[in-house]
């Protein structure tokens, strides 16, 4: 039981990842990469916030604002100096792991011992029943943030720029301002769950995002898959349950005896199959309708 | 006092290469308002260069473009789009496939706006968007929060037409917005086409490949070759105008006695 809770748990700090990278795959239709120096910028912004003395959920809110900067870079590399997509997010990573090591002054920063935001209840329940309860709050807002946001003009404009530009501008909306803020948007959520993730482990690692967007495109694909793409609610439903789902797969193979340093072989299999099954799938039919 | 004037424009893709080809070529048009022109040329006579040149898709090299007399030559895409409605020759680049009917009709319906926070489909919009749809009866009144993607060609041409027209554009641009449907398709498209425009009174420019479309529709007939005007005419003028008339015409003009297989055969 308790480690179906904490496997829940998990899968909710990380489903703020999932929407974000939901956002920038799915709704902007391009593959951010910015996203693996994001995920450590939100934890090392928060351990420096929280080493600092200040509150656990202004180093939230920081780390967000980080998040968000860093998304306006890669939008403006790749809006207006229209570098191709996947190369502004590659050089916004690259660019952002000497930030990180900037913030932190150096590779690893510990803040065991130290308030953060599971505190506050970790005084009324087990450190389990307080991370589920932070996930399940923060996903919760991110969610219906998003919800509402993307039914907005606004919003709806950003879904549409990745859906098709060309109408979108002959609506009269400029793409590079939708693109941009759409990009704002994912990295701030994906540095949120940096934040989460760095308070719950009591500490931040430079090298901590590599592999996240493979991890969060498995959260995303997974949740499609199972629980359908039927309407925008859906699917943003889909993104959070896929990314508890993932969890749980990954706390499965762990617990059958799996050597950890596998798991990110697995997670690229996972997901390169979960990419390849439309193909795969039509040439399935393809042979049945021949026999 | 025109709704459309376009003085002497150019453009030259790839300059400066081997493919460097001059597309318009001082093309001079002005439309009066509620003027509905079919533009008929060859392959590469500049008809879509000039409908993108209009739209803003790219800037061009030399001349002006006025829209209901303001100067949009140096406008963006997306700043024009408030007095443009556009028909694409590819029906998936009109609607947004992901999206429902509703969610399209309804960014459409603020075309030329700035995007705010209010709810974008809203529920008192959605009689206004049932009344619309109806005049193309294809029943899609009913089918409102349906995903654009599951409608076929036809009806999608037919969407976009009534997106394009949802909020009352200066100028309305068509082009070759037929061409990729089934003979039957394309004739109840023209024909909802040919009602919206003479409801709303709407200065439109239509490109066809079709001889036959180009003389049935609209009050005014021109012909591209190589990046200008070269025929002009008012349908009044030639109440009996035949295929063989617009080849003469063609022929005068140009000098060029062979058109594209294409028109030839349409």
């Amino acid at each position: 039981m308790e480690l179906v809770l904490s496997t829940v748990a998990q899968g909710l700090l990380w489903a703020v990842l999932a929407i974000g990278l939901f956002i920038t795959f799915r709704i902007l239709d391009v593959a951010d990469l910015t996203i693996e120096g994001t995920y450590p910028l939100g934890a090392a912004i928060a351990v420096m916030t929280i080493s600092g003395g200040q509150s656990p959920l202004l180093a939230i809110c920081f780390a967000f604002l980080g998040g968000c900067v860093a998304g306006a870079v890669t939008g403006f590399l790749h809006t207006k100096l229209k570098i191709p997509a996947l190369l502004a997010g590659i050089l916004t990573m690259i660019g952002l792991y000497s930030v990180n090591l900037r913030i932190m002054g150096k590779a690893t920063v510990s803040i065991l011992g130290q308030n953060t935001v599971y505190s506050f209840f970790e005084e009324s329940m087990t450190k389990v029943m307080a991370t589920f309860t932070v996930g399940l709050i923060v996903t919760v807002l991110v969610w219906f943030f998003c919800y509402i946001f993307f039914g907005t003009e606004l919003g709806a404009a950003i879904r549409a720029t990745g859906d098709n530009p060309q109408m979108i501008r002959a609506q009269g909306i400029n793409t590079d301002v939708t693109i941009i803020l759409g990009l704002i948007l994912s990295n701030g959520f994906v540095a949120i769950t940096g934040a989460l993730l760095a308070q719950s482990n009591g500490y931040a690692d430079v090298g901590m995002g590599t592999g996240t967007i493979v991890t969060g495109l498995a959260s995303v694909i997974i949740g499609e898959v199972i629980f359908g793409t039927r309407s925008f609610k859906n699917w943003l439903i889909s993104v959070v349950l896929g990314s508890i789902v993932y969890r749980g797969v990954v706390a499965f193979v762990l617990w059958l005896g799996m050597n950890p340093n596998d798991l990110k072989l697995l997670t690229a299999i996972i997901v390169a199959v979960a990419l390849a099954l439309p193909l795969l799938k039509s040439r399935v039919q393809k042979l049945r309708a021949k026999v | 006092m025109h709704m459309i004037e376009i003085n002497a424009i150019e453009k030259t893709f790839n300059p400066g290469s081997v493919n460097q080809k001059r597309a318009l070529n001082g093309l001079s048009l002005q439309l009066d308002e509620g003027d509905f022109v079919t533009v008929i040329g060859g392959n590469g006579a500049g008809k879509s260069t000039m409908l993108n040149a209009i739209a803003g898709v790219f800037p061009v090299d030399k001349g002006e473009i006025f829209i209901n007399n303001i100067n949009v030559t140096k406008l963006p895409e997306h700043k024009r789009a408030a007095y443009i409605g556009r028909v694409f020759q590819d029906p998936m680049m009109g609607t947004c496939a992901h999206m429902q009917i509703e969610e399209n009709l309804s960014m459409a319906s603020r075309r030329g706006q700035r995007p705010g926070l209010r709810w974008s489909a809203r529920a008192k919009d959605r009689e206004f968007f049932k009344k619309r749809l109806s005049i193309l009866g294809l029943g899609l009144e009913e089918r409102l929060t349906d995903r654009v993607g599951l409608l076929s060609g036809g009806q999608r041409q037919a969407l976009t037409l009534l997106m394009a027209t949802l909020k009352r554009p200066d100028v309305l641009l068509l082009d070759e917005h037929t061409a990729a449907l089934d003979p039957k398709t394309a004739a109840k498209v023209l024909e909802i086409t040919d009602q919206i425009v003479q409801e709303n009174n709407l200065t439109t420019i239509m490109i066809t490949h079709n001889m036959r479309d180009a003389i049935a529709h609209g009050n005014r007939l021109v012909m591209l070759d190589s990046g200008r005007v070269a025929v002009d005419i008012k349908k009044a003028d030639y109440p009996n105008l035949s295929v063989q008339d617009l080849l003469k015409m063609f022929e005068k003009a140009s000098g060029d006695a062979i058109l594209s297989d294409g028109l030839l055969l349409s």
